[in-house]
C-alpha cells in the first residue's frame, strides 16, 4: 500500500494487476490495440471482460474517450442538420429527396422541406451542438482524460459516479435521437425553448411530443453534467499528488475546475426552469402562461403566468453555459500555445484571475439576452455595464496568448495551428460582442444574422478549435499513436478559412436586418439582394462540413494505423501526464505517483528547453511565473 | 483507516457538499421564481394546512433520532443504533404521507395545481422537495441495511455521517421552505 500510494484501497489489487498486465501488453505491440487490450487484459484485470473495459468502464481515460467519440458522432449529426437547413436558405429550389427517405415524406413533400421541418432542424442543431458536443463532448472528454493525469491521481474521486455521468449523457442522447422519428417530429421551438410556444402542445407541430422528449433528454443531460462536475471539482481539490499545489496546476486544470463550478451552480437553475415547464405542459399549471388565444383552437385555460420568467431562469443558466463551452478551450489553448512556443505562458496568474473574473461576471449578465423583452431601461444599462466589464479579462487573455507566441520559436503542429486559429476567432467574435452588449445597438441587431455570426464565431467555431487542438495534442496519450500531420493541416486551413467564409458575410446580412430562424426570406423585397450571399454561405458550410469528415477519417485511421509513439514525452512537455507509460493502465502510473516540484510552464528557463514538473528545484532557483 | 482511505473519505464528504450545493441552487431558482411571480400581482396566497405543521414536526424529530442513532453507533451501542436508524426511516415515510395529506387538504379548499400560480408553486416546490426526501430514504435504507445487519464495524460511522449530513440538509430545506411559504413578500 505504502509503495503504491493508491487512493482507494479496494481497487488497489486490480489497479496493480492492470499495470503489470499493461507492461506485458506493450511488448506485443503491432496488434490492433482494441483486440490486443481485450485479449491480454481479460484474465488479468481482476476478471474484467470486454464490457467492463470498453463499455461500463470506470477508468477515467476510457470514459474520456467515450465522451469524445459520442461527441464526434453528435457533431456529425448536428453539423449535418445545419447543412440541410443551409440548403433551404441558399438553394430553396433544389429538391432534397433524402429527407423524405430518412424522416418521412410528410416533412419534405416532393423534396421540398416544410417550415415545420426547418424549425425542427434549427432546434436540434442548436441543442445538439451546444449541449451534447460543446458541453459534454468538450469538457466531458478533456476533464476525464486530463484531470487525473495532470494532477497526478490514479482516477477520479468517484469512478462509479464518473461512469454514471457518461451513461446519463448517453441516455439523454438516445432520447433526443429517438425524438427525430416521432410522428410529430422532434422539438421545433428553438434550442432556447421559450414559452408559450414550448409550453402549449397545440401551439405548433414542434411543440408536441418532440418537446416532451427534449425536456426528458435535457433533464438526463443535467444529471450527467452535475455528476461529472461534482467529480471534477472534488478530484482537483482533493486528489492532487504531492507537491501539486493550486499554483502549480496547468491552466487546463484551472479552466476545467472553473467550468465545473459554473456548471454546478447554473445547471440546477435550468432544471428548475424545466420542471416548471414540464408542469405547464402536462399538468395545466400557469407558471409561464397567461391568457392565450390560439386561432382555430380557441382560448387556452391558462391564467396569471409570465413567459419572461422562463427567460430569466433560462439565461441564468444560458449565459454561464457559453463560458462552460469556451473555458475548457481557454485552458487547452493556453497549454498548447506554451508547449509549442517553447516559452512559458505569459502571465500564468493573470490567466487564472481573468478566468475567475469571467466566471464570476457570468452570473450577473444574463439579462443582456433580454434587452428587447420590455426590460426596464435602467436595469438594461446595469447589465450593459456588467457585460462590457467582461471585455477586460477577455482582453487580458488575448494579450497573454499573443505575448506567449510573440518572438517564440514556434513548432508548427496541427494542435498549434488550431490554437492560433482559436485566438483569431476569439478576437473576431469577441469584438462583435461589444456591439451586442450595448442595449441601444442590440435592439437593432437582436435576432438577426449578426447575432448568429457573433456566437457561432466566438463560442461555436472557437470552442471547436479548442477541441481540435486538444484532440491533436493529446491523441498520442489517448491511443499511443500520432494523428496524421498533413491531413491535420488540410483540415485546419479548410476549417479556418471556411468558417470565416460562412460567418463573416452573416454580419452584413444582420446589419441589414435579415432575421434569424426564418424559413425563407423570399417574401421580403429588401432581403432578396442577399440571395447570392446566402448561396455562398451554404457552399462554404458544406465544404467545412466535408473537411470535418476528413478529421473523422484521420481520427479513426490514426487510431489503428497512425505513427506509433516511441518516446514517453513526444511534445517535450512539462506536465506530468507525459510521465505515464505510453499506454497507461487503470491507475496511470506503474510505480508510485510522481512528485511535483515546479510550475508547468518552465520552458526556455536558464537556457534549458524545458524542465518537467517532476524535476526538483535547483538550489537558489526561483519560480518563473508571477 | 489508512492515509489513502482518509484522503478518499475527505473527497467523498467534499463531493457530498457540492451535491448539496446543486440542490440548494435548484431551490434558489424555484423560490426566486416564486418571489418574482408574487411581485407581479394576481397572487393567491395559500394558508399552510395543519398537516404541513405535523409533517414539519415529524421531519425535525427524524433528524433528532438520526442524530442519536449516530452517537449510539459511535459509542458502540449497536442495538440502540439499529432501533433509532429504522425509527428515522419510518419517520421519513410518515413525513411523505403527511405531505401527501397536506396536498389533499389544499385541494379540498378548491386550490388545485392547475389554478393560480400561487397554489401551483406550493405544490410543485413541495413535490420537488419530497423527491429529495425519497432519494434520502433510498440511501438511508441502503446505509441502514449495511450497517445494522452486518456485524459492528467502527468504520461504518463514516458512511452514517455522510448520510446524516444529507438527511439534516433535506430537513433544514423543508424548514426553510415552510417558513418561506408563509411570508407575504409584497
Amino acid at each position: 500500500m505504502s509503495t503504491k500510494d493508491l487512493h482507494h484501497g479496494h481497487s488497489e489489487q486490480h489497479a496493480g494487476a492492470a499495470i503489470t498486465d499493461h507492461v506485458h501488453y506493450q511488448d506485443t505491440e503491432g496488434v490492433i490495440r482494441f483486440e490486443a487490450d481485450h485479449g491480454h487484459h481479460d484474465s488479468d484485470r481482476n476478471k474484467k471482460n470486454f464490457i467492463h473495459t470498453y463499455i461500463f468502464s470506470t477508468d477515467h481515460k476510457m470514459i474520456g474517450k467515450q465522451f469524445l467519440i459520442t461527441g464526434i458522432i453528435w457533431a456529425i449529426i448536428g453539423g449535418g442538420l445545419s447543412n440541410i437547413f443551409r440548403m433551404q436558405l441558399g438553394f430553396p429550389d433544389v429538391p432534397l429527396h433524402f429527407i423524405g427517405t430518412i424522416f418521412g415524406d410528410k416533412w419534405a413533400p416532393g423534396g421540398k422541406m416544410t417550415p415545420d421541418f426547418y424549425n425542427m432542424l434549427i432546434t436540434m442543431h442548436g441543442t445538439i451542438l451546444v449541449f451534447f458536443v460543446l458541453t459534454a463532448g468538450l469538457s466531458g472528454t478533456f476533464a476525464n482524460l486530463l484531470i487525473p493525469l495532470q494532477i497526478g491521481a490514479r482516477d477520479m474521486a468517484s469512478p462509479v459516479l464518473n461512469m454514471l455521468s457518461y451513461w446519463f449523457f448517453f441516455l439523454a442522447g438516445a432520447v433526443m435521437f429517438t425524438s427525430f422519428f416521432l410522428p410529430s417530429g422532434a422539438a421545433g421551438v428553438s434550442w432556447v425553448f421559450y414559452p408559450p410556444l414550448s409550453a402549449i402542445r397545440s401551439a405548433a407541430v414542434g411543440s408536441e411530443t418532440g418537446a416532451d422528449f427534449w425536456l426528458i433528454s435535457m433533464a438526463l443531460f443535467i444529471v450527467s453534467s452535475l455528476l461529472g462536475g461534482l467529480n471534477y471539482i472534488t478530484t482537483i481539490l482533493n486528489l492532487r499528488t504531492k507537491g501539486m499545489s493550486m499554483s502549480k496546476l496547468p491552466l487546463t486544470i484551472w479552466a476545467l475546475l472553473i467550468t465545473a463550478i459554473l456548471g454546478l451552480l447554473s445547471f440546477p437553475v435550468l432544471l428548475g426552469a424545466a420542471i416548471l415547464l414540464i408542469f405547464d405542459r402536462s399538468m395545466g399549471t400557469s407558471f409561464y402562461l397567461d391568457k392565450i388565444y390560439i386561432s382555430g383552437i380557441g382560448a387556452m385555460p391558462h391564467e396569471g403566468g409570465n413567459p419572461i420568467l422562463y427567460q430569466h431562469l433560462f439565461w441564468f443558466l444560458g449565459h454561464p453555459e457559453v463560458y462552460i463551452v469556451i473555458l475548457p478551450a481557454f485552458g487547452i489553448v493556453s497549454e498548447v500555445l506554451a508547449v509549442n512556443s517553447r516559452k512559458p505562458i505569459f502571465g500564468y496568474r493573470a490567466m487564472i484571475l481573468s478566468m475567475l473574473a469571467i466566471a464570476a461576471l457570468a452570473f450577473f449578465v444574463w439579462a443582456h439576452h433580454m434587452f428587447v423583452t420590455g426590460l426596464n431601461p435602467f436595469v438594461g444599462s446595469v447589465f450593459v455595464f456588467l457585460t462590457l466589464l467582461i471585455a477586460i479579462p477577455s482582453a487580458i487573455k488575448v494579450f497573454n496568448w499573443i505575448t506567449t507566441i510573440w518572438r517564440a520559436n514556434i513548432r508548427y503542429t496541427p494542435a498549434m495551428m488550431f490554437s492560433v486559429g482559436f485566438v483569431s476567432l476569439f478576437i473576431s467574435g469577441g469584438l462583435t460582442g461589444i456591439f451586442l452588449g450595448n442595449s441601444s445597438i442590440d435592439i437593432q441587431l437582436h435576432d438577426t444574422y449578426f447575432i448568429v455570426a457573433h456566437f457561432h464565431i466566438v463560442m461555436g467555431v472557437a470552442a471547436f478549435f479548442g477541441m481540435f487542438a486538444g484532440v491533436y495534442h493529446w491523441f498520442p496519450k489517448m491511443y499511443g499513436r500520432f494523428m496524421n500531420r498533413t491531413i491535420g493541416f488540410i483540415h485546419f486551413w479548410v476549417t479556418f478559412v471556411g468558417s470565416y467564409c460562412i460567418f463573416w458575410p452573416m454580419h452584413y446580412q444582420g446589419m441589414a436586418g435579415v432575421p434569424r430562424r426564418y424559413y425563407s426570406h423570399g417574401a421580403f423585397e429588401s432581403f432578396n439582394k442577399f440571395g447570392a450571399l446566402s448561396e455562398f454561405i451554404t457552399i462554404a458550410a458544406i465544404v467545412v462540413f466535408l473537411a470535418q469528415l476528413l478529421f473523422v477519417f484521420n481520427f479513426l485511421y490514426s487510431m489503428y494505423r497512425g505513427k506509433k509513439v516511441t518516446e514517453l514525452n513526444p511534445w517535450k512537455s512539462n506536465t506530468i501526464e507525459w510521465t505515464t507509460p505510453i499506454h497507461p493502465g487503470h491507475g496511470n502510473w506503474d510505480g508510485p505517483l510522481p512528485e511535483v516540484h515546479r510550475g508547468p510552464y518552465d520552458y526556455g528557463k536558464d537556457g534549458e528547453d524545458f524542465i518537467p514538473q517532476t524535476v526538483p528545484m535547483r538550489p537558489g532557483e526561483t519560480t518563473h511565473h508571477g | 483507516m489508512t492515509e489513502e482511505n482518509k484522503k478518499q473519505a475527505g473527497a467523498q464528504r467534499f463531493g457530498l457538499y457540492l451535491g448539496l450545493a446543486t440542490i440548494a441552487m435548484l431551490f434558489t431558482a424555484l423560490t426566486s421564481a416564486y418571489i418574482v411571480r408574487m411581485g407581479a400581482g394576481n397572487w393567491l396566497f395559500v394558508k399552510m394546512p395543519f398537516q404541513f405543521w405535523i409533517s414539519t414536526a415529524i421531519i425535525i424529530s427524524s433528524s433528532i433520532t438520526f442524530y442519536f442513532a449516530k452517537t449510539s453507533h459511535r459509542s458502540g451501542n449497536i442495538s440502540k443504533y439499529r432501533m433509532l436508524v429504522w425509527l428515522t426511516f419510518i419517520l421519513g415515510i410518515a413525513f411523505i404521507s403527511f405531505q401527501y395529506m397536506g396536498w389533499l387538504a389544499i385541494a379540498k379548499t378548491g386550490i388545485y395545481i392547475d389554478g393560480n400560480p400561487g397554489g401551483s408553486f406550493i405544490y410543485v416546490i413541495s413535490m420537488v422537495h419530497v423527491v429529495h426526501v425519497m432519494l434520502g430514504l433510498v440511501l438511508l435504507s441502503i446505509v441502514a441495511i449495511r450497517t445494522s445487519i452486518k456485524s459492528y464495524n467502527p468504520d461504518h460511522i463514516y458512511k452514517i455521517g455522510l448520510m446524516a449530513t444529507y438527511w439534516h440538509f433535506v430537513d433544514f430545506l423543508w424548514i426553510y421552505l415552510f417558513i418561506f411559504f408563509q411570508i407575504k413578500f409584497f
